[in-house]
């Protein structure tokens, strides 16, 4: 099919973007890379009277570390991050999980804040921002406010964000060179949705204990789920097979994760344990090849 | 008003431009087919996920159904017509045609987009890189193996007339 008619806005500036949204509130979606909108517009699953396009706006398109915090502005693509120096340094999640999102033509499209402001439960950067506590940068004409993963993500395909209102721009906390780590999933095939996925970063002490543990999971969930529990049971340790079998079964206690076509609730809960296990031992082990270097 | 107003819109395909008047709602892949008029580019889902209407912007591959035309100006549009020169089809569609890497072709002119970037950054991959990159295109007919052995096989042939250029 093909999308409904709507009025199209091509803006230069933030600015003159808050002020198109200001005009249509919840009339008007924002177009970026367009790989999750554009095929609920071909089947016209959303009919927007206006899409206002921020692909001409360059003050969107920065990607820097801004004291404690790798600050993503809401035009650059996935494929950017991916090959960003300041990512794979500062943000090894980010640049973990980058490569699982979409097939390579949807990542030279898709933008890091569009699929988080898309809010597919499935969307591996969800686990990410939500792993890290990541700050999202609202905008409107109003002013400004930032809110956390957990304030952000309501439910499936629903965020905080008001009509008027737009993700400028999400800010990922900076680690040091010697954090490390690791995003894994099952799914059905490498670049489609996954069943489920976690992410998992790792920062040490001196004596290779884990200073702090940050994981969160994709598909146990309508949004993605932080796993305390299981950073409890980790942080501290040195992160040995027993520790870490015991934090990874500890963490499906108590989720009710949906069923859905390519599996039920009992498999995810079943497979969680397995990817948090392998999450963690891919995140450990990543340090010795830094080692290496 | 509402949104059907007809705009020019101008677009640099494979080197040539158009200029069309089109309505914004026009996707890139229509315009390519029905205004530009080049045809070898073909709509699949129209969703994003089997990769037929995969052609490059600005060098790198791109869903050409999840874009607007008019979004797209300004910008270098490929498409599988722009791949060949005058005198030889492009290394991927020479390996293409030995290999039996297609039979009813509907798939193809993504893939070779697809394969062109995956290429250009990856001159010397192994059996499994390559898999991995084709594994966002979907192929009914050929079971992929002759795909894979097509770009393995440019790749090679795409070394060698690098190595003789230099």
């Amino acid at each position: 099919m093909k999308p409904a008619k709507f009025e199209y806005y091509a803006p230069q500036t933030l600015q003159e973007t808050l002020e198109v949204l200001a005009f249509y509130g919840e009339d008007a979606r924002i177009l970026a890379g367009g790989q999750s909108l554009v095929p609920l517009l071909n089947f016209r699953i959303m009919q927007p009277s206006a899409l206002v396009s921020i692909n001409h706006c360059q003050d969107l398109h920065h990607l820097a570390l801004e004291a404690e915090d790798i600050v993503c502005g809401a035009l650059i693509r996935q494929v950017e991050a991916e090959h960003s120096a300041v990512v794979s340094q500062s943000c090894p999640l980010l640049a973990a999980a980058l490569p699982w999102v979409g097939g390579r033509a949807n990542r030279n499209r898709g933008t890091v804040c569009g699929s988080l402001a898309h809010a597919d439960p499935l969307a591996e950067l969800t686990a990410v921002a939500t792993a890290l506590d990541a700050k999202f940068m609202l905008a409107s004409v109003h002013g400004r406010r930032e809110v956390l993963p957990e304030e952000f993500f309501l439910g499936e395909l629903s965020t905080c964000i008001e009509p008027g209102e737009m993700l400028e721009a999400v800010r990922f906390p900076a680690v040091g060179a010697d954090a490390t780590a690791a995003f894994v999933e099952v799914g059905n095939r490498q670049h489609g949705f996954a069943v489920v996925g976690v992410a998992a970063q790792l920062e040490y002490e001196p004596d290779g204990r884990y200073r702090r543990v940050r994981l969160a999971a994709i598909g146990v969930g309508s949004t993605p789920v932080r796993l305390e529990v299981a950073e409890g049971i980790l942080t501290d340790t040195y992160g040995d097979m027993a520790t870490v079998k015991e934090a990874s079964h500890a963490a499906a206690i108590g989720l009710e994760p949906p069923g859905g076509f390519h599996a039920d609730a009992a498999y995810r809960l079943k497979v969680l344990p397995v990817l948090i296990e392998r999450a963690v031992k891919q995140a450990h082990a990543a340090r010795y090849e830094q080692k290496e270097h | 008003m509402d949104g059907g107003e007809k705009v020019w819109v101008e677009l640099l395909v494979n080197g040539t431009i158009y200029r069309r008047q089109i309505e914004p709602r026009r996707l890139l892949v229509d315009f390519i087919r029905y205004d530009a008029g080049l045809t070898g580019t073909h709509l699949g889902c129209a969703h994003g996920v089997c990769g037929a209407c995969t052609v490059q912007i600005d060098g790198a591959a791109a869903r050409s159904c999840l874009h607007f035309a008019v979004d797209v100006q300004n910008s270098l549009v490929t498409t599988v017509e722009g791949m060949a020169d005058d005198k030889h089809v492009h290394p991927l569609q020479q390996a293409f045609q030995e290999c039996h890497a297609l039979q009813c072709g509907f798939c193809t002119p993504g893939f070779l987009l697809t394969a062109d970037e995956f290429l250009r950054e990856t001159p010397a991959p192994t059996l499994e890189q390559v898999r991995e990159a084709m594994s966002n295109n979907l192929c009914r007919c050929t079971g992929y193996v002759n795909i894979v052995k097509a770009v393995l096989l440019a790749a090679e042939r795409i070394r060698m007339l690098e190595s003789k250029n230099t």
